[in-house]
């Protein structure tokens, strides 16, 4: 028997595999093709405080193991998210979900995470400062280590479950980041959001997506989210979330080696709808493989000690 | 919507870049309820999947007929029979064909016009008489002209260089024509044509096209605004109303 257990933030999770914000909508639409309940948690699409359209289409790019997406936070805001959308949630999963919450002001963001951090069903409030598909707002705050302290700040002071900060790859010092949000309160972090990237279309000559720019991700992006969390890991206490390219059982484990306490699984949910089920069924198989029994103790494995 | 492992049993080709491919699916596996449904291929070496409508299915097949328009659907036409493929199946709305009438104008232009069969073929077979349009830029992509007229329906030809049949848009082949509603499939700017010539009184619900991330509602990818809201294309889509679009 091996143990697949590992605590985040206090909550303990079946397994550490969830489903990654914005490829995973509320939950249910998945919950049609197989028990979500076997899942760690998942973080629910980004809300906001009023609704968004988002984006002109097109918004999808593909790119070799990758998109590009360029959504911009399309969502029917914390409202609705709380009137409907979790209640819809609640009849199919049993457990604490990750909320994740986008903002364009500081205020903005504490009324929001206020008001979803006071939902039941709420595990972790999960600060997006770091979506690359808003002007003015999002990652904004990701890429100054002082205004993403100053949301954590802002939302400890109205939340009383564990706030997880996303930050965004796109930064000269990711560690910076990290060790500023630590410093103002923050219980874990997770990373990475997308990288900002771009398609131009031969024929037409223009750029694929209508914002010309958007958020890749997918299994290109996997070396690079994985020496993020190693670096993270080294400099902060707090429980790093692992995010970035991830598809398979192995590459959880790797990701939890430079020092995940959890992962979240992005992009692979867009290809392959069950593919999130399908890491947990084989992650057992491939922790014996590699002579693991305890999941928990490998986190930040790769590391000197 | 489930993934299905469908092993290819032709794969043909009709017309310049223009292919069928069917899908051995034992038991209607395939769920296809409604003609303008479509299904998302995974195809080895291409992150995203590609969605491709639905041209006809039976308990036993499902039929697609796609157009090499980039690299994906290239290997896709290098493919042979006995291979397999992951598909996600199936996706969309489709045509609702109860509320249609005793005469329905089907418009299919290029791409658009494999739904169109499927519609046909329903319409038909419930005893209604549809009118075909189906546009094309030139004869040499021309297809399923004789397996339309098969299945009874008129069936009218309009090319734009009018190397076949009426020269011209599909715009100028509906005209003068009588159907109580019509559906239509094909370029944006097609619809848009479409919608402004027939006159606003008819009924009609039209099939649309997006660059899509996952297929099954998940992404946000495809949306769009209507006079109802919101819609993703993948999901509460393809196939609206007209009284809905915002052009």
């Amino acid at each position: 028997m091996v143990n697949t257990k590992v605590d985040l933030c206090g909550i303990q999770l079946d397994n550490p595999v969830m489903a990654a914000s914005g490829t995973f909508g509320y939950g249910y639409e998945f919950a049609e093709l197989y028990d979500i309940n076997v899942l760690g948690s998942f973080s629910f699409k980004g809300t906001t405080l009023k609704p968004r359209f988002g984006n002109p289409t097109p918004r999808i790019a593909e790119c070799s193991e990758g998109l590009i997406n360029s959504i911009g936070l399309q969502n029917p805001g914390v409202d609705k998210v709380i009137s409907e959308e979790l209640p819809k949630l609640a009849e199919c999963f049993d457990k604490k979900v990750m909320a994740n919450v986008g903002g364009f002001s500081i205020e903005e963001y504490s009324e929001v995470a206020k008001r979803l951090g006071e939902c039941e069903q709420v595990g972790w409030v999960e600060v997006n400062v770091s979506c690359p598909n808003v002007h003015h707002g999002g990652l904004a705050f990701g890429t100054d280590p002082q205004a993403a302290a100053s949301v954590v700040r802002a939302v400890k002071e109205v939340v009383r479950k564990p706030v997880i900060v996303k930050l965004s790859p796109n930064v000269t010092d990711i560690v910076s980041i990290a060790v500023e949000c630590e410093k103002a309160g923050a219980d874990g972090i997770s990373l990475i959001n997308t990288l900002l990237g771009m398609r131009i279309n031969l024929k037409t000559k223009k750029p694929v997506v209508a914002n010309k720019m958007g958020g890749f991700s997918g299994p290109a992006v996997f070396p690079v989210a994985l020496r993020m969390v190693y670096q993270v890991y080294e400099n902060v206490k707090i429980p790093v979330v692992g995010i970035g390219g991830i598809r398979t059982a192995e590459d959880v484990i790797e990701m939890m080696l430079a020092g995940a306490s959890a992962v979240q699984i992005g992009a692979a949910n867009l290809t392959d709808p069950y593919v999130c089920r399908d890491i947990v069924r084989d992650l057992p198989e491939v922790m014996k493989k590699y002579g693991i029994t305890d999941l928990k103790e490998i986190i930040g494995g790769a590391h000197n000690g | 919507m489930k993934e299905c492992i469908f092993e290819i049993i032709s794969n043909t080709k009709l017309a310049d870049n223009t292919y069928e491919m069917v899908f051995a699916a034992p038991e209607g596996e395939h769920g296809v309820t409604n003609p303008g449904q479509f299904v998302n291929i995974r195809i080895e070496g291409y992150f995203l999947r590609r969605p491709l409508s639905v041209c006809d299915w039976d308990e036993k097949s499902l039929t697609i007929v796609y157009k090499t328009v980039g690299k994906g659907t290239e290997a896709m036409s290098r493919m042979r029979p006995g291979e397999k493929l992951s598909v996600l199946t199936p996706l969309g709305n489709g045509y609702g064909t109860e509320a249609l009438g005793e005469r329905p104008l089907l418009v299919g232009g290029g791409a658009g016009v494999p739904p169109m069969y499927g519609l046909c073929r329903t319409l038909t077979e419930a005893g209604r008489k549809p009118v075909a349009v189906l546009g094309f830029n030139t004869a040499d992509e021309l297809f399923y002209r004789e397996k339309f007229e098969a299945l009874g329906a008129e069936v009218i030809i309009a090319t734009a260089d009018g190397s076949e049949g009426i020269k011209g848009f599909v715009t100028d082949a509906v005209k003068g024509l009588e159907y109580t509603d019509f559906c239509a499939c094909g370029p944006e700017p097609m619809l848009k044509a479409l919608d402004k010539t027939i006159t606003p009184e008819i009924d009609g619900y039209m099939s649309f096209e997006e660059r899509m991330g996952c297929g099954f509602g998940a992404c946000m990818g495809c949306s769009c605004e209507t006079k109802y809201g919101y819609k993703r294309i993948c999901k509460e889509g393809p196939v609206l109303e007209r009284g809905e679009i915002i052009w």
